[in-house]
């Protein structure tokens, strides 16, 4: 029972965050107790004792908590009058609720693993999230500084970027922890059964193809490819991934750095209309509708399974982690392969993966401390032994030299467990394509944006499940009802400086007229005066 | 005297439109008071949860939903309906989980069959209370199968005036390990002289689900304390918590699924 996976983001939504935002960005301006503006203290006082909160999350995945432990520990030892309290969680939006709702009560962790997106709304309290730029170029405490009591990595030994994708506006907020990438994990051996050639680079046409093809069913309706009841050719676990995706292959809008909103036009309707087509014939489901793609994967249910690749340790049949039992695990080639484009000569892939915050304190010596913790993070044995557990790959080009991580790479499949091949092989895929990832623009609002892009899929595929049809008009309305439930309407107006708040009231219109009879007056009073004086 | 005129006006004018900075109603910036549990006195102390209730729910995107003039449908008319089918059933409620986002997930039964009604629209705490064990409830929604669990989704309900049912536990541990123990999934079941094998807190740490492992007869089977179901029950959070292995107990829960049966407990024995 050692890795068995709930589904925390189906139970929970992030609605409520959604809400709370809007609330913060209302409240923002009136009365929320400002907290002084960090500045990075002369020396870290050795008298006194620190204890931090760090806010770690894994996935579902033990060992990973071990490490972070591990972390902590090491950290103890080298600042023995620091202590690092973890607080465990399995996904991001718990972190995330968690946090808007300490903001508000100044109850804030020091340390948090954070995505940008979500580091954007935190922005939206006074000094709530510390920049890091001062701290990192401190030449005493910050990135191998001369004062740091371990061997701190250097600036320029982080992957830039990765570095980058933690800058939002003017300043770096966010450390890089671990990258990933998503992956289409492949049943190969079905693939060629149903008489295709797998190409090195899938096209969303192939996958479709291949996805209709394996829907044949035999007199006895059971599917032909496997002989069960169930397959479901194609499952996506991110569907907010799968838009940005189809989105950017695409060159198609999303949205822009100023917060501007472009989704929602007849380019994406165009894109879901052909998703709910294959959604329709049941080729094609979600993990919010029908489950993991692992489980059916591993189950001869699923030949292209996209999830990402920090859940490489739970696909194919010899995953040294499962959900299912062992007695429905089918035995197949799994291939690794890059998400499906619709351009092969230009690929691109989402770039994603655990950031990590400091959160601004009333004393500088406890955010000191703090960032030194976060720094810690990035230290070759953390970096490698996190790296390894998962399909992550190092952020710092120091912890991807060392010895270690190299020989662990070149491992590859001499086990089904630390070296299992799938999980090495999801690494692989990013480093060898880092090139072609990308990331969203970040600003306030632009975590709701992203889950509003998962819903449009998601609500496509559900209705035409359901005997709806999607056609402009019924994406016309899910357009509105998207806007509306992620409140993207106040986000977009906000980011552009152009609000539509309604018609004047009365009393606004009385005390503009007054005002504007004041400057009247003053203005006549002085002609009066300089035609008097001009007179006399 | 113009001059006084004039420093008059100006002054009233520059008065008001100070006023119209500082004096807006406290009520138009929406305070999240609900939201904002009460702050805690070190920056070190057990962070504060994301709230169950917070002020009001959010408008949920229009689902499709089922036709509410519907006929209501027997136990085995929805058991033979399709998964993805619109379906109306009437039914008990035994447990709920907590309410979240305008939605609750709900147990419900009646003397034929149960259901598991996830995320059910639900706008407020205040409505969710009112679900209290034995209402009766009409549920409009659609047939739904997530990891082989049967559910009801997308569903929106109303409680029906009249009788109310409270189920008891079904003896099931005869069916451990057969094909139809699965015709009794989501009602409330027991199970007598189970094994506990093992016993371990997701994440490793309290305060979520805790996934438990028992034995019958040389095989092992999944059980789960359901965090947003009984966690909140400290005690009873404490006494799965600290079962041993090889602790022999009766067991009583939700015959819920997950890639195999994995009931949702409820209360147990220890003997």
């Amino acid at each position: 029972m050692s890795g068995r996976r709930k589904a925390p983001l189906r139970k929970r939504s992030c609605l409520f965050a959604a809400l709370f935002l809007v609330l913060l960005v209302l409240s923002g301006c009136h009365g929320s107790a400002a907290r002084e503006e960090f500045s990075v203290p002369a020396e870290l006082d050795a008298s006194r004792k620190f204890d931090i909160t760090f806010w770690a999350k894994n996935d579902t995945n033990v060992r990973q908590t071990e490490i972070y432990k591990d972390a902590a520990a090491r950290f103890e030892k080298a600042y023995p009058n620091i202590h690092v309290n973890i607080r465990l969680y399995t996904n991001y939006g718990d972190i995330y609720n968690d946090v808007i709702t300490n903001i508000a009560t100044s109850t804030t962790p020091n340390v948090c693993i954070t995505y940008p997106d979500h580091v954007a709304t935190y922005l939206t309290g006074d000094n709530t999230v510390v920049p890091l730029d001062s701290l990192i170029e401190d030449k005493n405490y910050g990135l191998g500084g001369s004062r740091v009591a371990f061997k701190s990595v250097k600036r320029d030994e982080i992957v830039p970027q990765f570095l980058d994708e933690c800058t939002i506006g003017q300043n770096i907020y966010a450390l890089p922890f671990m990258r990933s990438t998503e992956a289409c994990y492949v049943n190969k051996t079905y693939v060629e059964k149903l008489g295709y050639e797998l190409p090195d680079i899938l096209t969303w046409d192939f996958i479709w193809e291949v996805s209709e093809a394996a829907m044949k069913k035999d007199e006895d309706g059971k599917f032909v490819i496997n002989g069960q009841n169930v397959m479901i050719p194609f499952i996506y676990k991110s569907t907010d991934n799968m838009m940005i995706q189809m989105l950017r292959q695409k060159g198609y809008g999303y949205s822009e750095e100023s917060g501007k909103i472009s989704m929602f036009n007849d380019d994406t309707a165009q894109l879901l209309k052909t998703v709910a087509e294959h959604g329709k014939t049941k080729a094609f489901s979600t993990f919010k509708i029908s489950s993991y793609p692992g489980n059916f994967l591993n189950a001869g249910q699923c030949i292209f399974a996209v999830d990402s690749t920090a859940g490489a340790t739970w696909m194919g049949s010899k995953a040294p982690l499962m959900d299912i039992s062992a007695d429905k695990v089918v035995d197949f080639e799994t291939a690794v392969k890059m998400v499906p484009q619709f351009d092969t000569s230009a690929p691109r892939m989402i770039s994603q993966g655990p950031s990590v915050c400091v959160f601004n304190k009333d004393d500088p010596q406890e955010v000191l401390a703090s960032w030194l913790f976060a720094q810690f993070l990035l230290t070759d044995e953390v970096q490698t032994d996190y790296s390894e557990t998962e399909g992550y790959v190092p952020v710092t080009t120091a912890a991807r030299n060392t010895a270690q991580y190299q020989d662990y790479l070149s491992r590859e499949g001499e086990d089904d467990n630390e070296h299992y091949d799938i999980k090495i092989k999801a690494s692989r895929l990013l480093l060898d394509n880092v090139q072609y990832t990308f990331v969203t623009p970040v600003f306030n609002g632009s975590a709701s944006l992203r889950d509003a892009a998962g819903e449009l899929i998601e609500n496509c595929v559900k209705s035409v499940r359901r005997k709806q049809t999607v056609d402009d008009e019924y994406i016309k309305k899910l357009y509105a009802d998207v806007i509306s439930l992620y409140r993207l309407d106040s986000i977009g107006e906000s980011s552009e400086g152009k609000r539509d708040l309604g018609p004047m009231p009365a009393a606004a219109k009385v005390l503009l007229g007054s005002l504007a009879a004041v400057w009247v007056c003053i203005l006549l009073a002085n002609l009066c005066k300089l035609l008097k004086k001009h007179a006399s | 005297m113009k001059k006084k005129v004039l420093a008059v006006v100006m002054a009233a004018g520059l008065s008001m439109a100070m006023a119209a900075c500082t004096s807006q109603q406290p009520a138009e910036v929406a305070a999240p008071t609900e939201a904002a549990t009460a702050p805690e006195t070190t920056e070190t102390s057990e962070p504060t949860e994301a709230p169950a209730e917070p002020t009001e729910a959010p408008t949920e995107a229009e689902e499709p939903v089922a036709e509410p003039e519907a006929e209501v449908m027997t136990y085995a008319d929805y058991v033979a309906a399709e998964v993805d089918d619109p379906v109306v059933v009437e039914a008990y409620v035994q447990a709920n989980q907590s309410w979240w986002d305008g939605k609750i997930t709900v147990y419900a039964q009646d003397k034929d069959g149960a259901y598991f009604i996830y995320n059910m629209a639900c706008d407020s705490q205040e409505e969710a209370d009112k679900l209290t064990k034995g209402t009766k409830i009409r549920v409009n929604g659609f047939k739904a199968e997530w990891s082989g669990e049967i559910e009801i989704a997308d569903a929106t309900y109303e409680i029906v005036d009249g009788d109310t049912y409270v189920a008891e536990p079904v003896d099931v541990t005869d069916l451990l390990g057969k094909d139809e123990l699965i015709d009794k999934q989501n009602q409330l079941v027991s199970f007598k002289d189970m094994t506990v094998v093992s016993v371990a807190y997701k994440n490793d740490t309290p305060g979520d689900d805790i996934y438990v492992k028992l034995s019958k007869d040389d095989a092992e089977y999944d059980f789960c304390l359901e965090y947003y179901l009984n966690g909140s029950d400290q005690e009873f959070y404490d006494l799965v918590g600290g079962l041993k292995a090889g602790d022999v107990v009766d067991v009583e829960g939700f015959l819920y699924w997950y890639e195999g049966v994995n009931t949702h407990i409820t209360a147990v024995t220890v003997k």
